[in-house]
């Protein structure tokens, strides 16, 4: 006999058993990406055609390096979670697809951390 | 069998017509993908600050090209479609806009906000650039 109620059997199912977290850290990540993202492009925009210097005092400002670590951190995590349902839904083969997963999930892990230690060095770098 | 032909069969891609809330969502899809690429861009331009004023200059440079702009002008275009289309994919989250006529309201709403704010972020861009 199963004890469990319905809701209790279904909850964090999904193809890797944990797709209530993985929606959620979906959304949080999106709803953090909003102001992440504007706060980029006019950044981006504002750093058009500027030299070493200039980039590096931009990233000088302690405000700058913060919300640029926190939005690289939070943009390949939420790439790696939009990635996988990609390939979830389109690589069927066991095997190509576990690959591609962990393939994804470390590009991602090494892409954040190079961009946020990129953006530190030269915030507090010699 | 005859239950089985009774079936529902869910739309074929090749010979559903295409409908604009349909394209909306592969493009988010596609975007998606994009920007995932876009990250990638990104990490070259901050590793190679880190390099050295040389490897910098240099990435400027290759960004900067008419080839570098177009990559960049597609992926700005990208990112504020799959942004605006993202606030719409959190309003249905939150249970506000299934009615077929909000569907296409806010479909419309996200084409039209996406090209406007690409055009308005490259304007802005080509003032700096005119400026520095
Ligand atoms: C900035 C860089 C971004 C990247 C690289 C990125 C990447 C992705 C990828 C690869 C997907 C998976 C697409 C799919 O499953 O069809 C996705 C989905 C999603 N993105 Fe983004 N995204 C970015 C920004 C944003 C922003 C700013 C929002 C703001 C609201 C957002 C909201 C969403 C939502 C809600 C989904 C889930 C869509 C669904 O359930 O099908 N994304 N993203």
């Amino acid at each position: 006999m199963d004890m469990r109620s319905p809701m209790g059997r279904v909850r964090g199912h999904g193809s890797a058993g944990e797709a209530t977290a993985h929606f959620w850290a979906q959304r949080m990540t999106s709803l953090a990406l909003i102001p992440l993202s504007l706060w980029f492009v006019f950044a981006a925009v504002s750093l058009v055609g500027a030299d070493h210097a200039t980039f590096k005092a931009f990233l000088g400002h302690h405000g700058n390096v913060l919300l640029t670590v926190l939005f690289v951190l939070v943009l390949f995590r939420h790439a790696q979670l939009g990635l996988q349902v990609v390939i979830e839904d389109y690589v069927h083969a066991d095997g190509s697809k576990l690959a591609s997963l962990i393939a994804v999930k470390f590009l991602a892990a090494l892409g954040a951390a190079s961009c946020a230690l990129a953006a530190i060095k030269l915030a507090y770098g010699s | 069998m005859a239950t089985q032909q009774q079936r529902p069969l869910s739309p074929h891609l090749m010979i559903y017509r295409p409908q604009m809330t349909s394209v909306l969502s592969i493009t988010h899809r596609f975007t998606g993908v994009a920007l995932s690429f876009g990250a990638l861009v990104l990490t070259y331009w901050l590793t190679s600050a880190a390099y050295g004023p040389e490897a910098f200059t240099r990435a400027q440079a290759v960004l900067g090209s008419w080839f570098g702009r177009l990559v960049l002008f597609a992926l700005t275009f990208s990112l504020f479609f799959h942004f605006c289309n993202g606030i719409r994919h959190l309003a249905w989250d939150a249970g506000w806009g299934f009615e077929m006529n909000r569907l296409r309201a806010t479909g419309w709403l996200v084409v039209a906000a996406s090209v406007l704010l690409t055009l308005a972020s490259w304007l802005a861009a080509y003032a700096v650039a005119a400026g520095a």
